[in-house]
């Protein structure tokens, strides 16, 4: 069991800029997250697109702002679960939550801060007759163990990273590797498509291209799938179909945490301190509504630091604080470190 | 106002919207759907309109000229699912004067 002061759901910049304002209040932080990286949609989606509306950042890229926050909080040493998806949760006698992943990793709060965007990242699954029968028996939309793909014949279909990379890596596993993709081009990382284009001469990987894969076919596990190219449909022997699309999030299993929801989001009090209908679980970031809710990394942040003193008074309700500014009390890591303002020196002059 | 132009969207029940939609404000077609709200939240333009997600994939209905479609858009469209000709995504699609009386109709949630 993860036991924690503040259990943090999504590790997107809200999340992440929770533990710093935490951490001030000496309170401990553990996040989840069902990516395998920090950053939310920062790091999934556009790394590499510059966002305009951070307060005294004329511009910064979202893979730096992740890169910053994660600098930020490090002093306060929070905890990752990642790749983990947080399925149930569940109030023990004593007012603490136990908040379970889909893995099974246990986490124990006095509070649950959800922060977690629009929800948890799953695969896009393509729109194919009967595909959800083939599920793990031949189908699969994310690579778990590559090694299952040993001597067999694999179809993989996209056109980004993840498509490419797995062609390449799996060329030397599988007995044959397939991509299929709607366009002749590709958006991946140049490097990565250039080496398809090598293997593809090699004879290493079949590349179809403008095509789409229309059906599959065999009795309980995959056998067949049907290549449309054109007007034609061209029907190709294979044991594994991996569809590339990428990921769409979904609220998933937290909509079923008996809070109360409108708009895909979780309603929150906002005259207050972003709690949820259920006292201690709190909900910040693009995952909450209240009236006039903007969904904007800044007013996440702004959240994020009045969640932090509701849930300080809920776990030390004896205790009195007033709030210090960073630039008197400075940051006091619960890694030893201590950053603050130099003092002044003070010279005479003669 | 004055720079209002009326766009119909069909929203993804088959139900026709005949809306206002502002040339001055730098929205795109994607925006003017949330706000009008004809889409549940969380279901469109969830990379915020960077042409990332296609969530905004909607079928033109009439032969209003058009932008081109960047490399971007054109990635992202041969992603998407339930593509056709007429396929565009909304979140690039800015509203313009020219655009007036736009027939849009929105792509299937994937």
């Amino acid at each position: 069991m993860i036991k924690t002061d503040i259990l943090i759901i999504g590790a997107g910049p809200t999340g992440l800029f929770t533990v710093f304002e935490a951490g001030l209040l000496k309170l401990k932080c553990h996040l989840i997250d069902a990516l395998p990286q920090p950053g939310g949609q920062c790091s999934e989606i556009y790394p590499k697109k510059p966002i305009y509306d951070i307060p005294a950042f004329p511009e910064i890229l979202a893979g730096d702002l992740v890169e910053n926050l994660m600098k930020q909080i490090a002093p306060f040493q929070p905890g990752f679960t990642l790749g983990e998806r947080a399925e149930t949760i569940e109030k023990l006698d004593d007012g603490t939550f136990v908040v379970t992943t889909h893995k099974g990793t246990k986490h124990q709060a006095p509070v649950v801060a959800i922060a977690g965007g629009l929800g948890s990242f799953e695969p896009r699954k393509p729109p194919i007759e009967g595909i959800e029968h083939y599920e793990d028996c031949g189908v699969e939309y994310i690579i778990r163990n590559p090694e299952m793909y040993r001597g067999k014949d694999v179809v993989i279909a996209g056109g980004g990273d993840s498509a490419l990379d797995w062609s390449i890596f799996l060329s030397n596993v599988a007995q044959s590797v397939t991509l299929i993709h709607r366009r002749n081009e590709f958006r991946g990382a140049l490097d990565s498509v250039e080496k398809v284009q090598e293997l593809k001469d090699l004879g290493k990987i079949t590349l179809i291209t403008p095509a789409e894969v229309v059906a599959i076919h065999g009795e309980n596990t995959v056998k067949a799938i049907s290549i449309q190219q054109g007007t034609e449909v061209l029907k190709k022997s294979c044991d594994h179909f991996i569809p590339l699309f990428g990921l769409a999030p979904k609220l998933g299993p937290i909509a079923d945490w008996g809070l109360e929801i409108d708009k895909n989001a979780i309603k929150v009090d906002n005259s207050l301190d972003y709690q949820t209908n259920i006292p201690g679980i709190y909900a910040i970031g693009d995952v909450n509504t209240y009236p006039g809710k903007l969904k904007l990394i800044l007013c996440g942040f702004h959240e994020a630091t009045l969640m932090c003193q509701s849930a300080y008074q809920r776990i030390h309700p004896d205790k009195k604080y007033v709030l210090k500014y960073t630039t008197v009390g400075g940051v006091e890591g619960f890694d030893g470190s201590k950053k603050e303002a130099p003092k002044a020196v003070v010279k005479a002059i003669d | 106002m004055e720079s209002d132009i009326k766009i119909t969207i069909i929203d993804r029940e088959g139900v026709s919207h005949v809306v206002d939609a502002p040339t001055d404000m730098n929205m795109n077609l994607m925006e003017l759907v949330r706000a009008y709200e004809l889409a549940p939240e969380g279901t469109i333009g969830i990379c915020g309109g960077m042409a990332m997600c296609a969530s905004c994939q909607c079928y033109v209905l009439t032969n209003h000229q058009l932008p081109e479609k960047s490399e971007e858009e054109e990635a992202m469209l041969a992603e998407a699912f339930y593509v056709q000709e007429n396929s565009r995504l909304g979140c690039q699609i800015h509203i313009f004067p020219e655009l007036e009386g736009l027939r849009v109709q929105l792509a299937p949630e994937s």
